[in-house]
């Protein structure tokens, strides 16, 4: 426990950033998610390739390497100078997205066609259709697969730490220093990560619950 | 009587299988066609096609003197138009029975809710559900969901109502809550299309029975003359078989 106690400053500046990650790259990647979801059910066919392109370069790429190139490469390319921060948040959100995309899919397929012709039949628009209709029932149906992409989100966002970003996968780090036992601290760190992903899941189920739907 | 849907040499393959055979057929304001025939003759693929659901390889279809856009905006216009009532009813599943109601008239026709929100109740006491209005479809029994679904398509006022065999999925005792519903319609002055297996409902209110078979239109004649004296083999060997039991 002193472990802990003694070294808050360092545990409560670490899950900051790894909460501040999470939450911008989680909302990020479920805007774009969705966008690119929708992209991969389009009726036009370069609107659908565009997505599929996306969702296979991206989500065929090791994390860590989209990472290096954030790092390394983005600061090269004489675009607006970011912190580390931001860029670990770019890199976890654009990664994170492809995901978020795939299981909106499969949310989407979820839907029964008779929906879609129902919306189309009463005049509304593919967008409309879309936004109205179909998103809708189709997050109900991915609940759990979609908090699946945001514990992972969650638990990605300690590759940051190698990318120079203070989060809750640096403390170990920085707690040797102060000569710390190394096994006692990333025991805590476990430990806060496990009861955040239980937090998760309870806002999962409470999600599942609010939404179950009826057929 | 002023044409309302004409139909003009209209083909559709579906890869080998030529499911529309140069289809030509002119309804009227105000008439209630009946669409029948033996499975896979093309009769739900024409109903189908004249709101677009069902794209169709040549001939052309102009409904109120507008030919059908092929997509976009202007497509969206003319289904709104244009009610379909389906079989599986498709109802959102998410919304409620009031707010399946009003969905098309707030985001399609800019009604605000209170406006749609009343008009809304108007139809769906009219058909008879106005005390199930809070609930959502899975609730409801499949002949309510159905009035509902006749609700839906009333409320954007539409210049016609496509039927796409609105009764094959219910329970027997419900088919007469819906027909009812329907034949009501009829008297009304609504130009109706309807596909169906009802040969009662045909009598009853149709002004034209259109007989079809293998993708083709074999007869189109007023109801009695058909049910008494169908011309084509075709047709009376149909109804030998529908009208034993």
């Amino acid at each position: 426990m002193n472990v802990l106690l003694d070294n808050l400053d360092i545990f409560v500046t670490g899950f900051r950033n790894t909460l501040i990650m999470f939450v911008c790259a989680g909302l990020i990647a479920l805007v774009l998610g969705t966008i690119v979801g929708t992209f991969r059910v389009s009726p036009v066919a370069p609107m659908r390739a565009l997505g599929t392109v996306y969702v296979n370069i991206v989500r065929n790429t090791p994390l860590t390497l989209i990472f290096f190139f954030f790092a390394f490469g983005y600061p090269k390319l004489g675009l607006p100078r970011a912190s580390y921060l931001v860029l670990a948040i770019i890199a976890l959100s654009l990664y994170t997205a492809t995901y978020v995309a795939e299981a909106l899919r499969s949310g989407i397929n979820t839907v029964p066609l008779g929906q879609t012709e129902a919306a189309r039949a009463i005049g509304l628009t593919f967008g409309q259709s879309m936004t109205l209709v179909v998103l809708p029932q189709a997050f109900r149906a991915i609940v759990p697969p979609l908090m699946n992409v945001f514990i992972a989100l969650l638990k990605n966002t300690t590759i940051a730490a190698g990318f120079s970003v203070a989060d809750a996968g640096a403390i170990r780090a920085y707690l040797s220093e102060r000569g710390e036992p190394q096994l006692v601290v990333l025991l805590w760190v476990a430990l806060i990560f496990v009861l955040l992903v239980a937090l998760l899941s309870w806002a999962q189920r409470a999600l599942e619950k609010k939404w179950r739907l009826a057929r | 009587m002023d044409p309302l849907v004409v139909l003009d040499s209209v083909n559709k393959h579906y890869g080998e299988l030529h499911v529309l055979k140069d289809i030509s057929i002119t309804v009227g304001k105000g008439e209630v066609v009946v669409i029948i025939g033996p499975s896979g003759s093309g009769k739900s693929t024409l109903c189908r096609a004249i709101n677009r659901l069902e794209t169709i390889d040549d001939g052309t279809i102009t409904i109120g003197g507008t030919p059908l856009p092929t997509e976009g905006a202007g497509l969206a216009k003319l289904r709104a138009d244009v009610g379909m009532v389906f079989q599986s009813f498709n109802l959102f599943a998410h919304k409620t029975i009031l707010e399946n109601v009003t969905l098309g008239p707030i985001k399609v026709r800019g009604k605000s809710k209170a406006e749609a929100d009343k008009r809304a109740m108007e139809l769906l006491d009219r058909v008879g559900v106005a005390n199930q209005a809070a609930k959502l479809p899975a609730q409801l029994s499949g002949g309510q969901q159905q009035r509902v679904a006749i609700a839906r398509a009333l409320a954007m006022d539409p210049q016609l109502i496509l039927f796409d065999e609105p009764t094959s999925a219910l329970d027997p005792e419900m088919i007469n809550e819906v027909l009812d519903t329907m034949v009501q319609l009829a008297k009304e002055g609504m130009t109706m299309i309807v596909v169906t297996h009802e040969m009662g409902f045909a009598r009853k209110a149709a002004d034209r029975v259109v007989f079809m078979a293998d993708g083709q239109i074999v007869e189109d004649r007023k109801p009695e003359e058909f049910f008494t004296n169908p011309q084509s083999d075709r047709a009376k060997d149909f109804l030998s078989k529908i009208l034993t039991h």
